[in-house]
């Protein structure tokens, strides 16, 4: 192995940004590769569901113009993983058409790899046959008829597709849903470095300067990896690792702060030891990489529930707050009515009427142990969930305009006990999806479910062979 | 009594993956985090009672390296669902926060 892979996260996630200057300093320490993470569940099912992406265009596009210019001016391959937030087709064309229109407006010229991620129905249903599909706890029920139901799977890649495509010549990877990690290991992997501390490294990477002692916005990390340790230090002067922020950055998101699962292995960080090498940078020795008997691959999976609109409705009046619960289970009855009578659609069958009340349980829901209401308002989210964006704005019409007028006993007349803040009181919340798997596929071999495909950028057309 | 915020320097929650949720208690000194530690209040049964989980599907961790107690369940429902009011699980410490601990007055002793 070499003596030393020098690694740069430019962020945590592509499209929160980075400070030039940070960039500008970690260049100068001369790095090897500059990788980002540009997905995450963390935002919920919609992404994947939908095709779309979380960051926009724009903040996407200054984030990789000045990484694709830096790593071209060094001549070090630049890597992108998860792109589009949720790393499915969709998400990596996004991903492709800005990499190739800043190439296009820089006069960059380079070889780039596409690593797929979506995995196909067939393939699923093959390994579900054969028994290979495993589940993960907890796990919903998932069969041949989620895979016919579901709108888009993708698999976690590992590191062995980027090192395919850096050993095919790729001088930019854009690819589809990867373990976090995967990003940061490849590079120092494919150059022979101990995995032990490369995937440890990796993990610290992946969060880009999460894990310095006081993170002021998102920003980049560089990591020097040896044979039996690494050093992480952030670029920027106006941050530090400490040994005890680096160490506590691996309780973050992660459900045991020891030991963390990765397609070819285990990352097992119980024996490891944190130094201050100086009062910005710490040395990590002790990270153990145990190999697993076999290969596996997380899948991710999102279906389509329905369309919803929403409306938000601030409740003021002391006598229908004291009768809150007894208020809105009344309404439920009367909107049930009124829907099947307008519409002819069947509560729980055609649609889901949901309340949530915020001042008394809407963050917790039925874990909430304070289920009362203390506080002078309530504001009330009225949702509607039904099969098409059409009947759930019918249904919420009218479920607001009822809501509104609802009767209490201690007023006469016509009464209006919702204040909307907004008209129309609807939004339009969209398409719903909800995550439908939560299981680990085993691969004959860690590219199988990855097609990779290149694409040279920049070229002028005859050029090309 | 004093309350677990007076004594911790972060009390989070949030999400490890989609269907689970994890809970980190960090605590800025040794001393406080083992007279806690003592205090027998942090436990995976504690977890299990407050999240209504059983205690087997608790992961639970005292991580004396950081000073914190960590624990893990599994989601009510995955994230973004339909019944899920916190899609990146942020807000779900909120009745830990004001646990009171019971600490031994080293004067005392």
């Amino acid at each position: 192995m070499p003596d030393e892979v020098r690694v740069l996260a430019a962020t945590g996630m592509l499209g929160t940004g980075f400070s030039e200057a940070s960039l500008d300093l970690a260049m100068a320490r001369a790095p090897h590769v500059i990788g980002c993470d540009a997905g995450s569940t963390d935002p919920g099912p919609f992404y994947l569901g939908s095709g779309q992406a979380q960051a926009s265009r724009a903040a996407t596009t200054r984030d990789l113009r000045l990484m694709l210019r830096a790593g071209r001016a060094a001549g070090i391959p630049v890597l992108v993983g998860s792109a589009g937030t949720a790393g499915g087709d969709p998400h990596l064309a996004f991903t492709r058409d800005l990499v190739e229109q800043i190439a296009c407006e820089e006069g960059l010229h380079f070889r780039l790899a596409l690593i797929h991620a979506e995995l196909d129905r067939a393939f699923l249903k093959e390994r579900l046959r054969q028994r290979r599909i495993h589940p993960l706890n907890p796990a919903p029920a998932f069969g041949e008829a989620t895979v016919d139901r579901a709108t888009r799977f993708v698999g976690q890649m590992g590191a062995e597709p980027f090192m395919h495509a850096l050993e095919g010549g790729a001088d930019v990877v854009v690819a589809g849903r990867s373990s976090d990690t995967s990003i940061y290991a490849a590079y120092p992997l494919l150059r022979g470095c101990a995995p032990g501390p490369v995937w440890h490294a990796a993990k610290i990477l992946e969060c880009g300067a999460a894990s310095v002692a006081q993170r002021l916005y998102p920003d980049a990390l560089l990591a020097w990896l040896h044979d039996t340790d690494f050093v992480v230090e952030p670029p920027n002067p106006a941050m530090r690792c400490t040994p005890n922020s680096v160490v506590a950055h691996t309780l973050y998101e992660n459900a045991d702060p020891f030991r963390l699962h990765e397609p070819a292995g285990m990352l097992d960080t119980r024996a490891a030891e944190y130094v201050a090498i100086s009062d910005r940078a710490v040395r990590v020795t002790g990270s153990r990489f145990v190999a697993a008997n076999r290969y596996t691959v997380r899948i991710e999976g999102a279906e389509y529930v329905g369309h919803r609109y929403a409306v938000i409705a601030g409740v003021r009046d002391p006598v229908v707050l004291r009768q809150h619960d007894r208020f809105l289970a009344g309404l439920r009855e009367t909107i049930d009515h009124k829907v099947r009578a307008s519409l002819g659609l069947e509560i729980d069958r055609d649609y889901r009427l949901v309340f949530r009340v915020y001042g008394k349980n809407g963050t917790m829901g039925a874990l909430e142990p304070e289920n009362s209401i203390a506080g002078h308002e309530v504001g009330v989210v009225l949702e509607v969930i039904a099969r098409t964006a059409e009947e759930a704005r019918a249904a919420i019409t009218v479920a607001w305009h009822t809501g509104l007028h609802h009767p209490v006993p201690e007023w006469e007349g016509l009464i209006s006990n919702w204040a909307f803040p907004y008209s129309p009181p609807e939004l339009d919340g969209g398409p719903v999806y909800r995550f439908c798997v939560n299981h680990v596929v085993e691969l004959d071999d860690p590219l199988e479910a990855f097609r990779i495909e290149y694409v040279d950028v920049g070229q002028p057309a005859l050029a090309t062979v | 009594m004093p309350k677990l915020w007076e004594l911790a320097k972060l009390v989070r929650a949030k999400n490890a993956g989609p269907f689970v949720l994890t809970f980190d208690i960090v605590f800025g000194d040794a001393a406080t985090y083992e007279q806690v530690k003592r205090s027998g209040v942090i436990t995976r049964e504690l977890f299990a009672r407050v999240y209504h989980v059983d205690r087997d599907d608790v992961l639970f961790f005292e991580h004396d390296r950081v000073l914190a107690f960590k624990a893990s369940i599994p989601r009510p429902v995955s994230s973004g669902d339909l019944d899920d009011g916190d899609v990146f699980g942020g807000q779900q410490h909120g009745p830990l926060v004001d646990l009171e601990i019971p600490l031994a007055d080293p004067t005392q002793t």
